[in-house]
């Protein structure tokens, strides 16, 4: 699966997208992690619109046919939007990672820190190099 | 994690070409799933699919003592056996706790054939060893042999198409074997399997492997065989409920607490752990293994805590637990105190601190028609 060149990726595998000219910071998980996970079977979002998260910090969890895995804040910062049509169909996550299987949407006053991760080359990289 | 290197079965070139995804398992490296465990899983339930076993563990035990070393070393009865049948059975200790699991096999009064788990490979190897000194000759024929798993409702027909001289094998009933030439490779075939379906589990030499598994591939895939992983293994066999060691049964447990008592026969001579299971057969079972589901929104994970819903009280543990393809839930299995275990009891799973609900369910979660 290709990794889109306009987004910033964390080591988790986790992808995120700030809009221009906002503070608002959707989050996903990547393709590569969709392969790793299989079937994901339940998205576990546990978090309310107008929490407060702290980067680094679970905000859910994901269940697939073998294994929970955490779901990571990339940023701080309130939370403004959640993917509730994830509740009942995760599959969109199999099926769309970085469009349909999108998973919450952060405002983040450092919302410019999300261009420190790393980019589509970098993220690239990464993966290259845990292949290897 | 060690640093020993992963043993390779026969056929590991031949999953790696595939493109599985390989995993550590037992000491091994194993395939995992090929296209996804769902799709795998769908595969078995609706055609077949084709495993590769060759990690688990043979021993060859011959001679005219070898009857009686078996029978010491099972808590199900041999002596019923006829040549060409096979068991199932809990091999205990003293303390009437399970060392393993096995399918033994009567090729003849003076020949048979064990089969261990991969991750009880060496202790098994070491008891069934010590028992037959003196008393019957024994060779650990792991390395040597490799084992295929055909699964699933098309299995016989798959068979049909690949086997030489297929009436014997045809004619086969659950829990027999016979020997049998797939293309042109010499195989011992028995009516066995760890999915809940029809199917067989294929023997042969090693290096011979590879020929069975593509002729089996060759003559199944037009009728939708898939090679299926030990991801698959593990959810069909958990939907029919059939116990894995290390998970669900091991040192800590009994069988009669695990419901394999049907496999336990006390009326039969001096065997390992007979006193010990008479004396927790005549007492009341403080826990006891159940089926249940999870009607909340979770997975019960292996050692995920089980609580009673009135109190909060812990009440047990869950030993495996993973959501159901076939069913479209979430199921599991795990020991709860016997108080708690009747068919429709409310739990609740401790999901990592969440309590989910769950309840007690028949078992096996599925069962073929």
């Amino acid at each position: 699966m290709s990794i889109p060149a306009d987004l910033r990726y964390t080591k988790d595998h986790e992808w995120t997208k700030l809009e221009s000219g906002s503070s608002r910071v959707t989050v996903g998980i990547t393709g590569f992690a969709v392969e790793q996970l299989g079937d994901i079977t339940l998205v576990n979002l546990d978090v309310n619109e107008g929490d407060e998260l702290t980067a680094g910090k679970a905000f859910g969890t994901i269940e697939s046919v073998k294994t929970l895995s955490d779901l990571y804040a990339p940023v701080s910062g309130k939370v403004v939007a959640i993917n509730r049509d994830l509740d009942a169909k995760p599959e969109l996550v199999n099926d769309d990672p970085y469009g349909k299987g999108w998973m919450i949407v952060i405002e983040s006053a450092a919302a410019d820190s999300v261009a420190n991760l790393l980019d589509a080359g970098a993220y690239q990289a990464l993966l290259d190099a845990s292949s290897r | 994690m060690s640093d020993t290197p992963l043993r390779k079965t026969p056929l590991y070139d031949c999953h790696v070409r595939a493109g599985a995804r390989i995993v550590p398992f037992s000491g091994f490296a194993m395939p995992v799933q090929y296209t996804g465990i769902v799709d795998e899983h769908h595969a078995v339930r609706q055609s077949a699919g084709l495993f590769d076993v060759s990690h688990m563990g043979e021993f060859e035990l011959r001679g005219p003592y070898a009857a009686h070393v078996v029978d010491y070393l099972i808590t199900n009865d041999a002596s019923k056996l006829r040549d060409g049948q096979a068991l199932y059975t809990a091999a205990c200790n003293d303390s009437g706790t399970i060392d393993d699991d096995l399918i033994v096999y009567r090729r003849s009064q003076e020949r048979w054939l064990i089969v261990c788990n991969a991750s009880n490979h060496a202790k098994m190897s070491a008891i069934v060893a010590r028992a037959a000194d003196n008393h019957c000759e024994f060779d650990d024929i792991t390395e040597a042999t490799a084992l295929i798993a055909l699964q699933g409702p098309r299995a016989f027909e798959i068979l049909a198409g690949a086997v030489d001289a297929f009436a014997p094998v045809s004619a086969l009933a659950p829990f027999s074997f016979c020997d049998a030439r797939i293309g042109n490779v010499a195989c011992t075939i028995a009516r066995t399997g760890y999915t809940g379906e029809d199917g067989v589990e294929i023997f042969c030499a090693s290096p011979d492997a590879e020929s069975v598994w593509n002729t089996l591939m060759s003559a199944g895939a037009p009728l939708g065989l898939k090679p299926a992983g030990l991801g698959a293994r593990d959810t069909l066999r958990l939907e029919a409920r059939l116990s894995l060691y290390g998970n669900d049964i091991d040192e800590t447990t009994n069988p009669i607490e695990a419901g394999l008592g049907w496999v336990v026969k006390l009326n039969k001579s001096s065997f390992v752990g007979k006193e010990a299971l008479e004396a927790i057969k005549a007492a009341p079972l403080s826990r006891k293994m159940v089926g249940f589901e999870v009607t909340g929104r979770g997975v019960a994970r292996h050692g995920y805590v089980l609580r009673d819903p009135a109190t909060g009280a812990a009440i047990g543990t869950c030993t495996s637990g993973s959501p159901s393809p076939t069913l479209g839930k979430s199921i599991g299995l795990g020991y709860v105190s016997t108080a708690h275990s009747a068919i429709g009891s409310p739990l609740w799973v401790d999901c990592r601190g969440k309590n989910v609900e769950a309840v007690v369910v028949k078992t096996p979660f599925y069962k073929r028609s």
